[in-house]
């Protein structure tokens, strides 16, 4: 889709050429090219419009009109607005505190539990104790899903079985990691959409009852343009810290990421790349503009 | 003079709405095509009746392409059991659509038996057993990190056996690039088809209504491996529309069946096309 994309631009920039006076409206007619590049790799379309709003200031100013291959400049210029925009100020993971609490929150399916237990096992492998906590009390067997990958890992799995109050079990599950000398303590959490208010509550309130050291809202890297109005509100609702992307071992072009990043301002933090426990990478912001544009 | 062309703005508009459903750049510029041209026969056209137009000409793409076709909880008459695989990629889901839709045909007095043959993510079968006991029918299992074909294969057989009336099969989440993976699903269905050879009856995909372009890469994959024939698309009770599923339909003429509206066992319906479409219109 690169190829695609810089072929598609200097055909439309030499049809130009050839029309005689090269203007801004020319770039602009190209531009139109990288919006729909964009939203076919999912970024949000209003992102898409802002980033491009950028990108041809950027083209007027490099001059890209008179370059031998403008598609190819074109291209260059979009891959490091991209980059940067996901760059920014890189953030690690805060752990401070006596248990560093990490709060996990995200959309149904999405890839918490399995993101709880690749934590747990990459910070246990830090040499940190490490417990998990089991606060999805609706989905079947989600306890029991928690527990299963917390065995794999060799961690232990706070869990109440009877319980039906999120909030409670997730302040006893601190308590019982401060009694037992954890240092992190990483609390999973049911799915939910931005639009169940009840939900939404729910996870407000373990926010408040816990007070995170860290909260992560974990997203699929497959989703479309809904990825910014979940993000949005979650983050209004939780202040989350930083983004989890997962299923990136997919070929979706995850766009999403951008998207979000764009809209939330939060660091991505962490990406989830397969089922096992060790697909688990850090975030870098360059192979995710190649990847939206399909380099 | 009567407007033949619809102004850019407008379009501009229009193409936005699609978008913003996940329609996808491709069927968008196909759909405003076919408002383009339909508009320059009917020669005028008012701002307020293009909404209408363009709600017109998805349904009727829709149509074309069967999507709503074959919508319904019933079973085909004289298939017994009637043999339903269940498959997509991870965690759009396939166990909760199966819950919900045992649940359908359990309360239409159908006789039904569920196939746990995600043996692979954690606690998949106790999931799978806990919607079977919701439901109130038995779930063949042979517990975790077992063969899933060899599990398929009883579920299948216990469905002769019993005369039940549908058996559905669960399927682990897998990911349509993993070639691996995506020859499994082949060869659950060759070991059904050791019972009878028309088995199984309906290959289910089953896709997340927040999905974005992906989805019809995810459609073309399963599609190639299994013969899909029909979709399910879940989370709709959120605020992403599903529309790469017309993309979809158009591309594969792959009837949508059902879709989900909820974590609930009531919380499936069968699709409708107008008001699939009326909710690209919607704020929420
Ligand atoms: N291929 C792949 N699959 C993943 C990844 N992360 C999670 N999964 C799978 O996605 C599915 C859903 O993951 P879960 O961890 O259960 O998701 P969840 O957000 O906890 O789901 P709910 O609790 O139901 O909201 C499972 O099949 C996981 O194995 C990933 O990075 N790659
Ligand atoms: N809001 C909403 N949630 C849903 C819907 N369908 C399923 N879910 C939720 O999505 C999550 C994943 O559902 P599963 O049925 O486990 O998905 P799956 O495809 O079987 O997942 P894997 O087997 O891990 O690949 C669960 O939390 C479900 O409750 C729906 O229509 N609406
Ligand atoms: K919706
Ligand atoms: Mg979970
Ligand atoms: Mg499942």
């Amino acid at each position: 889709m690169f190829d695609n994309l810089s072929n598609k631009l200097d055909r439309a920039f030499k049809t130009l050429k050839g029309q005689g006076s090269i203007t801004e409206i020319n770039v602009a007619a190209t531009i139109k090219e990288v919006r729909r590049a964009l939203v076919d790799a999912d970024v949000n379309y209003k992102v898409a419009k802002t980033v491009t709003d950028k990108i041809k200031d950027e083209a007027m100013g490099r001059d890209v009109l008179i370059a031998v291959s403008p598609g190819q400049l074109m291209v260059k210029i979009v891959y490091e607005e991209l980059t940067e925009l996901m760059g920014g100020h890189k953030q690690d993971i805060n752990l401070k505190g006596e248990p560093a609490i990490i709060l996990i929150a995200g959309l149904q399916g999405s890839g918490k539990t399995t993101f709880t237990g690749k934590l747990a096992n990459y910070l246990k492998k830090q040499g940190r104790s490490v417990m998990v906590a089991a606060c999805d009390v609706y989905r079947p067997a989600a306890i029991n899903q928690l527990q299963v990958l917390a065995e794999q890992v060799g961690v232990e799995a706070y869990t109440e079985l009877e319980n039906k109050n999120p909030v409670q079990i997730a302040l006893n599950a601190v308590a019982h990691a401060k009694k037992t000398n954890k240092k992190v303590v990483i609390i999973d959490t049911a799915g939910r959409l931005a639009v169940d208010e009840a939900m939404m509550k729910e996870i407000a309130e373990i926010k408040a009852a816990v007070k995170p050291t860290e909260t992560l809202f974990v997203v699929d890297s497959m989703t479309g343009q809904d990825a910014v109005n979940t993000a949005k509100t979650f983050n209004e609702r939780i202040n989350f810290d930083g983004v989890v992307l997962t299923k990136l071992d997919g070929d979706s072009r995850g766009g999403a990421a951008l998207s979000i990043r764009a809209v939330v301002e939060k660091p991505i933090k962490f990406i989830s790349t397969g089922e096992k426990m060790e697909a688990l990478d850090l975030f870098y912001p360059d192979r995710m503009a190649q990847r939206i544009l399909g380099m | 003079v009567g407007k033949s062309t619809v102004d850019v703005e407008v379009l501009d508009e229009l193409e936005e709405i699609l978008v913003h459903a996940d329609v996808g750049v491709e069927t968008t510029v196909k759909i405003i095509d076919r408002i383009e041209k339909r508009v320059a026969r009917d020669k005028y056209v008012s701002t307020s009746e293009l909404d209408k137009i363009l709600r017109e000409e998805i349904a009727a793409l829709l149509e074309e392409n069967r999507a709503g076709d074959g919508a319904n909880f019933d079973l085909p008459a004289g298939i017994k059991p009637y043999v339903i695989m269940v498959v997509g990629v991870n965690g759009v889901g396939k166990t909760t659509t199966i819950g919900k839709l045992a649940s359908q045909f359990h309360k239409a007095g159908k006789k039904v038996v569920l196939g746990a043959a995600d043996t692979f993510r954690a606690a998949a079968v106790d999931q799978l057993i806990i919607w079977g006991e919701r439901v109130g029918v038995p779930v063949i299992s042979h517990g975790m990190n077992t063969d899933p074909a060899s599990v398929a294969y009883d579920a299948v057989k216990k469905g002769v056996d019993t005369g039940a009336d549908v058996v559905i099969i669960d399927t682990a989440g897998r990911l349509h690039n993993k070639v691996g993976l995506m020859n499994e699903l082949s060869k659950i269905k060759r070991v059904m088809q050791k019972i009878t050879a028309d088995t199984p009856h309906e290959v289910l995909l089953v896709l997340d209504g927040s999905t974005g372009q992906n989805a019809l890469l995810q459609a073309r994959e399963f599609t190639k491996a299994t013969d899909v024939t029909a979709l399910a698309i879940t989370k709709l009770d959120g605020t992403a529309k599903g529309g790469v599923v017309i993309g979809i339909s158009d591309e594969f003429k792959i009837p949508v069946k059902y879709i989900g509206v909820g974590e609930k066992i009531e919380d499936l319906q069968l699709f409708d096309k107008n008001q699939f479409v009326e909710s690209f219109f919607s704020r929420k």
